[in-house]
């Protein structure tokens, strides 16, 4: 049986979500500042990663949120067999109404019926929480802040698409990438990290999509060819100088993630979730007893 | 460095181009996407005094309320501004704003209608919430936030050495246009070869 005291684990899931509003990640940091690097000196492009940078140091050490956008808080969370996904998922909900309470989240849902903001982000399928069991026996829990913005210009193709030439192979998956970052310009408050989920039905490639977002910056995907597709793909997108924010420059995007999926022989889908710079996200190993550790 | 001090005169906003920085202080109101639509069916009159030669910002803040009921900004960076395209224009005419701040820019309506009445877009950079709250030093009144809910109430907020750059101004240029025709070249290469 997996012990852990109920209102300390709500505590540090609380201190969870206070670190996933205020605190960038260390990767994404790093690349913001190799970014400013390959700017020109007194060009707007090295200015706004400047003006980044300080952003990001004056939400972590004041713990204020870096985007005013919250975010969908996306949660994906893996259990050893026997844990309650229900007692969860209700400490998950308290934790996010006193994260709203002491403004580490906004307000940040409202009924699509009666336009009202819930006020608590509680409800409606807020925060979305997706659970998966797995042979480890302690529980991890990944988080991550998505706003709406880049929501917005994140976007799924289905292939052939005849319009840009894209057949169903890697060619094809690389050509409807480059058109949706192109059609994104500065909307998704470039530089951008891409998500892709090649493959699956609608559904499981947005998931997929979304689920690359939870690695590191700096990994190597273990699929060669998809690894090899990734750098391509970062060079060539940075080639377009839309820059930060569409301002011009030489980075739009920091990283391109891929993950694919089986499909159907009548369906190729490609899913695109575009990040912002912003890109926030932490996890926390909660061991059996109670005792967590945050990354 | 241009600094623009609200209310600011329409004069002064013709002089503006594309690509200036700014910084801007004094009084001015945010509205997005259900206020917007709000003014669209309402076209209230107690925004004529908070509107006219002032800035409408495009943001949705997170705050904190103090225990003397005040409110302070404690997030407050730029949400995207095409949204409010059907609006705009019309919008910025009908009560004299000078210039809308947002982000992503705008459509070739508000760029006509920014001709016209005399306007600019000023783009604030997105996600840079932490700092900008420290620019706006007080929250003089709030409108409609039990209809609107936080983030898109009407907020009328003091702002001190607010930073921005003219993407879109009253002479037909738009940076936006600019960047989008250049990457749309490299897109078409890279695809068609």
């Amino acid at each position: 049986m997996f012990k852990y005291d109920e209102k300390v684990l709500k505590d540090q899931l609380l201190e969870l979500v206070r670190l996933a509003a205020t605190d960038l990640p260390v990767d994404v940091v790093d690349a913001i500042k190799a970014a400013q690097q390959n700017e020109p000196e007194g060009s707007a492009a090295r200015s706004v990663f400047g003006m980044l940078l300080k952003n990001i140091d004056l939400a972590r050490d004041e713990s204020t949120p870096i985007c005013q956008d919250t975010g969908t808080n996306i949660y994906l969370i893996h259990i050893p067999a026997g844990v309650s996904m229900l007692k969860l998922t209700a400490l998950i909900k308290e934790a996010t109404a006193e994260a709203v309470d002491k403004s580490y989240l906004r307000p940040n849902a409202v009924d699509s019926i009666t336009g009202k903001n819930s006020g608590n982000n509680i409800g409606g399928g807020q925060p979305f929480i997706h659970f998966e069991e797995w042979d480890k026996d302690y529980i991890e829990f990944k988080l991550m802040l998505k706003g709406g913005g880049c929501e917005n210009v994140s976007t799924q193709y289905k292939l052939p698409d005849v319009g840009l030439g894209a057949g169903r192979d890697l060619d094809g998956v690389y050509k409807v990438i480059v058109d949706a970052v192109n059609a994104a310009q500065g909307l998704g408050c470039a530089p951008g990290i891409l998500g892709i989920g090649i493959g699956g039905d609608r559904t499981s490639s947005h998931l997929a999509a979304k689920t690359q977002l939870f690695r590191k910056i700096t990994d190597t995907n273990a699929n060669p060819e998809l690894a090899e597709l990734e750098a391509k793909l970062k060079d060539d997108l940075n080639k377009l100088g839309i820059g930060p924010m569409g301002f011009g420059g030489n980075t739009t995007v920091l990283a391109v993630k891929m993950g694919a999926l089986h499909r159907l022989p009548a369906s190729f889908f490609v899913s695109i979730a575009y990040m912002c710079w912003a890109y926030r996200r932490h996890s926390m190993i909660l061991k059996d007893g109670g005792e967590v550790t945050y990354d | 460095m241009i600094k623009l001090q609200l209310p600011v005169s329409e004069e002064a906003i013709r002089e503006l181009k594309i690509g200036d920085e700014v910084v801007i202080s004094g009084l001015m109101v945010t509205a997005r996407d259900a206020a917007h639509k709000y003014i669209h069916e309402n076209w209230p009159d107690w925004l004529n005094p908070i509107m006219e030669n002032s800035m409408i910002y495009h943001c949705g803040p997170v705050v904190k309320q103090h225990d003397d009921g005040s409110w302070s900004f404690v997030a407050a960076g730029p949400t995207t501004s095409i949204r409010e395209e059907p609006y705009e224009a019309s919008v910025m005419e009908h009560y004299k704003v000078r210039a809308v701040i947002g982000k992503g820019g705008m459509g070739a309506q508000t760029l006509a209608g920014l001709a016209k009445s005399g306007g600019v877009y000023l783009h604030a950079i997105g996600g840079l919430a932490a700092s900008l709250a420290k620019s706006v030093v007080k929250v003089k009144d709030v409108y409609m936030l039990e209809e609107l809910g936080v983030p898109e109430a009407f907020w009328h907020i003091e702002v001190k050495d607010f930073p921005a750059v003219v993407t879109m101004d009253s002479h037909g240029g738009s940076l936006h246009t600019t960047i989008k025709a250049q990457s749309d070249e490299v897109a078409k290469k890279l695809i068609f070869g």
